[in-house]
């Protein structure tokens, strides 16, 4: 008889599909770029990718009687396969992708109970489990070949490539934090091998050898701007995770400089824009209140500076960000902001002493 | 391969020779949870969980022989202290959210007899011999002794009338959304 | 004059377009007005009236009960048809005790009070006297008897009377009008309540977005040195009483205290207004302007309508529904109540009565929480309605309390941003329910330990007193022994 509905009986504009769509047209500039630089072979891989994680998260939905296109349609599995994708070597064979795909989508998000549920970034637990397991073929990176160049792989040759597995040798090259480490390991000191490695701009710009969605420093930072500008993220993790790694590699670069990168080879090289803009930021994964973000980047951005420097993997992006996801819960749970009328410790603020 | 065998084995059965003396010299004395359980309970000696009285049903809980869901008149917020006390999940599935109910005096049949005036636990009942009796519903808990002594079967239990002031918003998942654009004909919803 | 800022809130869309620029228009007397007995936070009034008899306009028909409680009078002249339960204007559709009247078209005044020529030469009782004898009540919708606000005076210190003419809630403008066209009323009324209050200071708040108010205010308010106009921020929920305080002020009221506690007292425009009415004129409260607006009514308007009026008399004299609503609701749309139907009177505390469409409720259904956090960075009360939620879905009610629900004001502005259309404020007023429910069902328990103990001593008592009476009996009566007397009905009992 009675509506018992409560109020309030208006709402935003906003929904779920519209922000993960802006995230997606945030990062098409980037992604279009990257193909074009590494051709039909990228372009075969990307699909393959995307494709297998919408069909995974499809099987997944259907398995647990959750309705399959309404869910679909809110476009995440598309943002997490296009994720994986571009943090992958552009002429990976086909099985890696399809492999991440099973376990960013099926063990990292469905087993936790879905959107919202998971624990860790889809991603990078893809990403990472496919590093660890195949290592060879998820470090076999190449140097730009842009579409329709002269050398570049035809659709037939990026067939074979893709879904043959097989890269030319004479195609292949060191990724800049790559070829910094190995030189490491051959005692030849960083200021060395910096001149091994191309310039700061043409970094920034994606003319390097790296995976399909790190290598353009400026588009992603345009990307990452949009999506700050239609709100979707705000700056406090970005902001975080670049100045917490600019600073750490900053301060040790001038402690040593023969044997730790400058701050400006770190911020351009590997996957830390895509990561500051696109990875950390994911929502599910990271802290609720401001505070608790800029934590969480700067842990990121020390992380990231850690593993690269010290550890075995000469990146350190994947890594550093779910460390932090495991970290998330409790920072969120020690950042609450105080309530309005209380102190911090939940007891009412006494009279006499309520100014805020 | 045979050290690594033998001296696993040999760490196990002494760490686990440890743990079970410390289980019995080192073992937690138990609480007075007996007590404590009954102090959450209604304390009306109604009856109606089956035991006699509520330190009996306290006494049954603490051993763990009784489920937490026994108490009628202690309602939702009596099962989910127990539980908490307990620590044991309420599990509240089969337990019929049995509405709160106050007995009510059915005057036609009453005869003045005195016996729930006598029966009441907590003295809910006003009257007197050859006189109208009538329950205090503020004080009445549903335990519904009454019910079973009156002679003439006067006293019935009714449902305790959500009021104004007494209702509150249902679950979200649980209420009934009106559909889209089927709403608000004058007078129909 | 310096303000604060506000945590959080939201910038919906107002939408008051549709009726900020139409002056208020008197409604006619529609065929028959429900008073209902409780309009007002406190116990309900007492009828003083009976089927059959005839009033007059203004004339007292139910007489407030104990201190928090508030009088009814007749809106207008006419005969009492019936003193029934009818469905009240609550979202449970619940009924309650309402007075009919049919209005004989006479408009005939009672005798009323007398006109207070000088109210500051009065004392602040005499003063909340009379605004108690007139039925006020908060008319920003919380509708809390008024006079008891204003003998805050007489127990804490005051320095502030605050007027919340900030109106946040989009599409009502009832408040702004009333400020174009009744300005020298309200500052006056303002002024009789701070006499009363003891306050030295008059604010009145009114949010940017009314530029035409504020000027038209300030002008009015400008003979008096001690009244200030002060335009606030536009951002909801600036006219949250809590945080109106703190823009103002700069001071953060503790948990569950008052703002009286830090010197400051709250009271809507409209309230003033009746206050000038009531203490210069003696006219109880009897009418009031409504908003009637929404996507869905043909002719929004401003109404001053009589007390009592049905909503569907509302709607008819604003033209009627132009489409099917999608939704009635009975106030603002973010803090507004489901309306239960159109045959519900409006009544002192209705700021609003909107028809809203699809379109501008803009519901779906809900999705799963994507941990956005926006929530958290717009609760103007820094709660985490994320985990409240969870919570609460999962049934776990402490939890929930121990993160701060019950310092929830419901405002709504965590449920208007959530991507996933979660209805956030549902959960905490659900949750809020249970936890007041669960409250009561404790305090009830512990009633009747006491009770059943206080029987048991009772009985032993009893019994004790009857053992010395037959002991000191015995060796009067040696005859009595050989015939035992039968057990008596109280040995029975505790048997």
């Amino acid at each position: 008889m009675t509506t018992t509905v409560s109020g309030p009986f208006t709402h935003a504009a906003n929904n779920v599909q519209k922000t993960m769509f802006t995230v997606l047209l945030a990062m098409t500039p980037a992604t279009v770029f990257n193909l074009y630089l590494f051709g039909w072979p990228a372009i075969m891989l990307f699909t393959v990718t995307v494709g297998s994680c919408v069909l995974i998260e499809a099987g997944c939905l259907a398995l647990v009687n959750k309705p399959v296109i309404p869910t679909l349609g809110d476009y995440s599995a598309v943002l997490t396969g296009w994720l994986l994708a571009l943090s992958l070597p552009p002429w990976a064979p086909w099985w890696i992708g399809v492999i991440g795909a099973v376990f960013a989508i099926a063990m990292a998000k469905h087993s936790f109970g879905g959107l919202g549920q998971n624990v860790f970034n889809p991603a990078m637990v893809g990403r990472t489990v496919l590093l660890i397991s195949f290592p060879v073929a998820m470090t076999a990176w190449v140097v730009p070949h842009p579409l329709f160049s002269a050398g570049a792989p035809g659709f037939a040759d990026a067939l074979a490539i893709t879904f043959g597995g097989q890269i030319p040798d004479a195609m292949t090259s060191a990724s800049v934090l790559g070829h910094i480490k190995t030189e490491l390991s051959r005692h030849i000191p960083v200021t060395q091998s910096l001149e091994g490695i191309p310039a700061l701009w043409d970094m920034a710009l994606g003319y390097r050898a790296g995976s399909m969605g790190e290598t353009s420093a400026i588009l992603i930072l345009a990307g990452g701007l949009f999506m700050m500008a239609r709100r979707v993220i705000s700056w406090h993790i970005p902001l975080s995770v670049m100045a917490g790694l600019f600073a750490i590699s900053a301060i040790f670069n001038v402690i040593d400089p023969a044997r730790f990168a400058p701050a400006a080879v770190h911020l351009f090289s590997g996957a830390t824009f895509l990561g500051a803009f696109f990875i950390a930021t994911d929502y599910v994964t990271s802290p609720v209140s401001k505070k608790g973000q800029l934590i969480f980047g700067i842990g990121c951005g020390l992380l990231i500076w850690l593993i690269r420097t010290f550890a075995g993997y000469p990146e350190g992006v994947a890594f550093a960000v779910l460390l932090m996801n495991g970290l998330t819960p409790i920072i969120d749970r020690y950042t609450r902001p105080r309530v309005f009328g209380r102190d911090r410790k939940g007891e009412p603020l006494p009279l006499g002493k309520e100014k805020s | 391969m045979w050290i690594a065998i033998g001296s696993l084995t040999a760490m196990g059965l002494i760490l686990g020779g440890l743990l079970g003396v410390a289980a019995r010299f080192l073992a937690v004395k138990e609480n007075p949870l007996e007590e404590e359980l009954k102090e959450l309970l209604p304390g009306s000696q109604c009856g109606q969980c089956g035991y006699v009285g509520c330190s009996q049903y306290a006494a049954a809980l603490a051993k763990g022989e009784a489920p937490i869901t026994l108490c009628p008149p202690g309602g939702k917020a009596t099962i989910e202290a127990l539980a908490k006390k307990l620590g044991v999940a309420a599990d509240l599935s089969d337990h019929e959210e049995k509405v709160p109910q106050h007995a009510f005096v059915v005057e036609d049949l009453c005869i003045g007899c005195t016996r729930c005036i006598r029966e009441c636990t907590t003295d809910s009942i006003l009257g007197a011999n050859k006189l109208m009796h009538t329950i205090i519903a503020d004080t009445c808990h549903g335990c519904s002794k009454c019910v079973e002594v009156c002679p003439t079967e006067a006293i019935v239990m009714v449902a305790i009338p959500v009021t104004l002031n007494t209702w509150h918003w249902p679950k979200p998942e649980t209420a009934p959304k009106p559909e889209a654009g089927k709403l608000h004909e004058a007078g129909a919803v | 004059m310096k303000l604060f800022n506000i945590r959080g809130g939201i910038h919906p869309d107002y939408r008051k377009g549709q009726t900020s620029e139409k002056a208020i228009v008197a409604m006619p007397l529609p065929a028959l007005l429900y008073i209902p007995l409780q309009q007002h936070i406190g116990a309900p009034a007492e009828a003083l009236v009976a089927e059959g008899d005839l009033v007059r306009k203004g004339q007292m028909i139910a007489r407030g009960q104990g201190t928090i409680s508030a009088p009814q009078h007749a809106p207008t002249s006419g005969r009492v048809v019936a003193v029934a339960e009818i469905a009240s204007p609550h979202p449970s559709g619940l009924p309650q005790k309402t007075i009919i009247i049919e209005p004989d078209g006479k408009d005939e005044w009672a005798d009323l009070p007398e006109p207070i020529a000088d109210p500051f030469a009065l004392d602040a009782q005499a003063i909340g006297e009379r605004v108690a004898a007139s039925g006020i009540v908060g008319m920003g919708g919380a509708a809390f008897p008024s006079a008891v606000k204003l003998n805050l005076g007489t127990q804490k210190k005051l320095d502030t009377l605050l007027l919340n003419g900030a109106e946040c809630e989009p599409y009502l403008t009832c408040d702004d009008r009333l400020m174009r066209e009744h300005a020298d009323e309200i500052v006056d009324g303002a002024r009789i309540m701070a006499h009363a209050l003891g306050t030295p200071r008059i604010v009145i708040a009114i949010e940017d977005n009314k530029p035409q108010a504020i000027e038209i205010m300030r002008k009015a308010a400008s003979p008096f040195a001690n009244v200030t106009v002060a335009g606030v921020p536009v951002q909801y929920p600036m006219g949250s009483e809590r945080h109106l305080v703190q823009a103002i002020t700069g001071l953060e009221t503790p948990a569950r205290k008052l703002t009286a506690d830090l010197g400051v007292v709250v009271h809507n425009v409209a309230t003033a207004r009746a206050v000038h009415h009531a203490v210069r004129f003696g006219r109880p409260l009897i009418a009031r302007v409504v908003t009637v607006s929404g996507g869905a009514i043909s002719e929004p308007k401003n109404v001053e309508t009589p007390i009592g009026t049905r909503i569907s008399d509302l709607v008819e004299f604003c033209g009627g529904f132009a489409v099917r609503p999608e939704r009635l609701i009975n106030g603002g749309p973010m803090m507004g109540q489901p309306l239960p139907s159109l045959d519900v009177p409006m009544i002192k505390g209705t700021s609003g009565i909107l028809a809203l469409t699809a379109e501008e409720t803009n519901d779906n259904p809900a999705s799963p929480c994507i941990r956005c956090g926006t929530c958290v960075t717009i609760c103007p009360c820094g709660l985490i309605p994320v985990e409240m939620a969870a919570f609460i879905r999962k049934d776990k009610l402490e939890e929930a309390a121990k993160l701060g629900v019950m310092d929830c004001v419901s405002c709504g502005s965590c449920s208007w941003v959530c991507p996933s259309h979660i209805p956030l404020v549902h959960y905490f007023n659900y949750a809020k329910g249970m936890l007041n429910a669960k409250d009561r069902e404790l305090r009830k328990n512990d009633r009747v330990k006491s009770l059943v103990e206080a029987r048991t001593i009772r009985l032993e008592k009893a019994a004790e007193a009857k053992k010395a009476a037959l002991a000191a009996k015995k060796p009067a009566a040696p005859a009595a022994e050989a015939a035992p007397t039968p057990p008596t009905s109280e040995e029975k009992a505790t048997a």
